[in-house]
């Protein structure tokens, strides 16, 4: 497991994925055109949308390389290699860089560039995964499409655009899809991409760390009961931008779930129509544990497991350890650091949070529960 | 220590020195903002391009060529005169290799362009190309890409050769005789084949990537950087380095060696740092000698003057200098 990276003059990165039409090019354009005082290198797929002259604007054709590690996983953006380095050989052109992505592409392979690669990863540093979603089409896609459940999957931001174009009810369904894919990313609803660029941009949302700094409450979800249409209790999202609202979270927190929790842990369909979304989360909870436990586990968990596992996110209480530990990992890629001394009110708790694909919830749930202190 | 004279390249944001060198004699720099500076008799700057991409400088010495984000190549002459070769506005032409009789190749993701004589060949890849270089003779030009190396002949329409190795090439180089062709690769690696019978030669161990390679004089040894030292493999045998553990040169302390640039008649590597130090070493007796001291950043270019009496150095801070090993 490597350590986190120290951040210095690292330059920040933002991905911007999502399906044909969700509103990919009208973000950008946003982004190049505002008075926000930043320059940002955009590295896109295709020049012919976008219609502004800059000359920042590099165009790529997406190249997958996959390292010569024996690791099927293990992929990465060779065309974001070679942009990315002939950018940084000429620091103080621009404050940051956006990538965008094709609709049909898979975002695992640009975020792992960004740790694979030493010399990417010495110049700059992922910021954040945002994903674009159109409100009237999303289910849709989640239906037909892998990829776009994927890049629901691996965001730290989602925008559900569009929302102008379906109606009050509808939204909730499609919000309440995205939660049960991705239930950590944090949600805004738009409509023409019309989001405070402040609140998306160099806000360090893929850095776990931060992340939790910023929303202590960021890996609380609590996936044992998933919100149906006839649950009555409230199931708002966890929708910060609406946030004063007195509800934080959309599920229960009255129980905590354990490992020893004996109800059901399934995960159940919203609607008859939605329920084929195939990628499902994973969240495990426990006290203390043992690090001679848990580094072999969760390497062995990855190892094995990786090429289904989309992310995985974890705060981690070791016994006699005072500072609390955070673990973030991308299908076999991990990356672990202590980041802080736990406060004396808090609770030392472990929780980590898996998304992905064919998910054994029972084994993850057994084997977790054995790395107890 | 010899002398140093460094040149101001001026504010500081000029970016990294993508090439630090000689063009008939007269030190040159290129800059990755596109601006050149020529020390012939004056301090001349000169802009080639709006972002400059590659370097590489001519067989016959006079000239250096350069591709940019501006899509145009350009050749500068020892006299500051600027010619364009090409112009392909919106590409980023972000390769370029120089070969014998004047001969240029450059290229802008999977496509490509000879310029040679009158000859105008365009080549294309399968996957984008990463790295070119021409065969001694300059009848085929090599172009490292992913999963290989392909050899593409020039003034035939013969079918191009594909040397298949696994994984992401991203530089390549022909042995001065023309009988090996060694790729850099995406993985801390190095890869050869011997051009007889294809055979491979796997060079590798390094922890980092190797982005810096230079073939001694007669081509007996291969300098290679990606170590805290200059990893030297032996090809005088008639298997190459098979079988045979490279020299480790210049190894002070745990730096990272970037460049590494043999001389043009001993069997002597000259060595950039990333702490900006540069040395010299004998291949033969591993004696060193220290050039520069460490400065404000790696060294990024590394290349001696034709006597080999000069070395000019450009580092990634943007500091450039030259070094005169008679004083």
């Amino acid at each position: 497991m490597s350590e986190a990276p120290i951040e210095t003059s690292q330059i920040p990165v933002t991905v911007l994925t999502g399906y044909l039409g969700a509103g990919k090019t009208t973000l950008l354009n946003r982004i190049l055109t505002e008075d926000h005082g930043r320059k940002y290198a955009v590295i896109v797929n295709e020049f012919g949308e976008i219609g502004i002259d800059n000359d920042l604007i590099v165009e790529t054709d997406e190249e997958i390389y996959e390292m010569n590690n024996g690791c099927i996983c293990c992929t990465v953006r060779g065309d974001l290699i070679r942009v990315v380095q002939n950018l940084m050989k000429r620091p103080g052109r621009f404050d940051a860089v956006i990538v965008e992505t094709t609709g049909l592409a898979d975002p695992a392979p640009v975020a792992q560039t960004f740790f694979m690669d030493d010399d990417v990863r010495a110049k700059s540093r992922l910021d954040s995964v945002i994903a674009l979603a159109d409100a009237k089409h999303l289910l849709l896609r989640l239906k037909d499409s892998p990829e776009a459940e994927d890049q629901i999957a691996f965001a730290d931001i989602v925008l559900l655009n569009k929302t102008d174009l379906v109606e009050p009810n509808e939204l909730e369904r499609v919000e309440k899809v995205i939660r049960q894919i991705n239930p950590s990313a944090r949600i805004y609803r738009t409509s023409r991409a019309d989001v405070d660029l402040k609140e998306i941009l160099e806000q360090h949302r893929f850095d776990l760390a931060r992340a939790i700094e910023n929303d202590p409450h960021f890996l609380d979800m609590d996936d044992t009961h998933v919100c149906g249409p006839d649950c009555d209790h409230e199931h708002h999202a966890h929708d910060h931008h609406g946030h004063d609202n007195g509800h934080d979270h959309h599920h229960d927190h009255d129980h905590e779930c354990g490992p020893d929790c004996d109800h059901e842990h399934h995960h159940h369909g919203l609607d008859g129509a939605i329920h084929d979304t195939t990628i499902g989360t994973v969240s495990l909870r426990g006290g203390e544990l043992d690090p001679q436990k848990f580094f072999p586990w969760i390497q062995k968990i990855t190892q094995i497991d990786g090429p289904d596992i989309l992310r995985l996110k974890g705060i981690v209480a070791f016994r006699d350890d005072p500072e609390r530990y955070v673990v973030q990992g991308i299908h076999m890629i991990l990356e672990g650091d202590h980041q802080r001394p736990w406060k004396e009110n808090e609770a030392r708790q472990s929780r980590v949070v898996f998304i992905g694909r064919n998910l054994d919830r029972e084994k993850l749930e057994r084997t977790f529960a054995a790395c107890a202190a | 220590m010899p002398s140093i004279a460094l040149l101001d390249t001026g504010d500081g944001e000029t970016g990294h020195v993508e090439y630090a060198g000689f063009i008939g004699g007269n030190p040159v720099f290129a800059m990755v903002d596109g601006t050149a500076h020529l020390l012939a008799g004056r301090h001349r700057e000169i802009t080639l391009h709006d972002g400059l991409l590659a370097a590489a400088r001519s067989w016959d010495g006079n000239l250096l060529l350069t591709s940019g984000e501006d899509g145009r190549v350009c050749a500068l002459g020892s006299d500051g005169g600027v010619v364009e070769r090409n112009a392909s506005p919106g590409k980023w032409i972000d390769r370029i290799a120089a070969g014998p009789s004047g001969a240029i190749a450059f290229s802008w993701g999977k496509k490509g362009m000879v310029l040679a004589g009158q000859t105008q060949k365009p080549f294309e890849s399968e996957r984008t190309i990463e790295g070119i270089a021409f065969a001694p003779k300059g009848m085929r030009i090599a172009l490292a890409r992913y999963n290989g190396v392909e050899l593409v002949w020039i003034n035939t329409s013969n079918p191009s050769q594909f040397l298949e190795w696994k994984g992401a090439h991203t530089g390549v180089s022909f042995s001065p005789d023309g009988k090996y062709v060694v790729s850099t690769m995406q993985e801390n690696a190095l890869h050869g084949w011997r051009l007889s019978d294809s055979k491979h030669m796997r060079m590798t161990g390094y922890p980092a990537k190797v982005k810096s390679i230079s073939w001694s004089a007669k081509g007996k040894w291969l300098a290679t950087s990606g170590a805290p030292a200059a990893i030297t493999w032996p090809f005088s045998g008639k298997d190459g380095p098979m079988g045979k553990a490279p020299k480790e040169l210049g190894a002070i302390g745990r730096i990272l060696a970037t460049q590494v640039a043999c001389h043009p008649e001993e069997d002597v590597v000259a060595i950039g740092y990333e702490n900006g130090m540069v040395i010299a070493v004998r291949i033969e007796d591993d004696k060193e000698a220290l050039l520069r001291r460490e400065g404000a950043g790696a060294i990024s270019s590394l290349n001696w003057d034709d006597a080999g009496k000069r070395l000019a150095f450009g580092t990634e801070a943007g500091e450039a200098g030259v070094i005169d090993l008679t004083q």
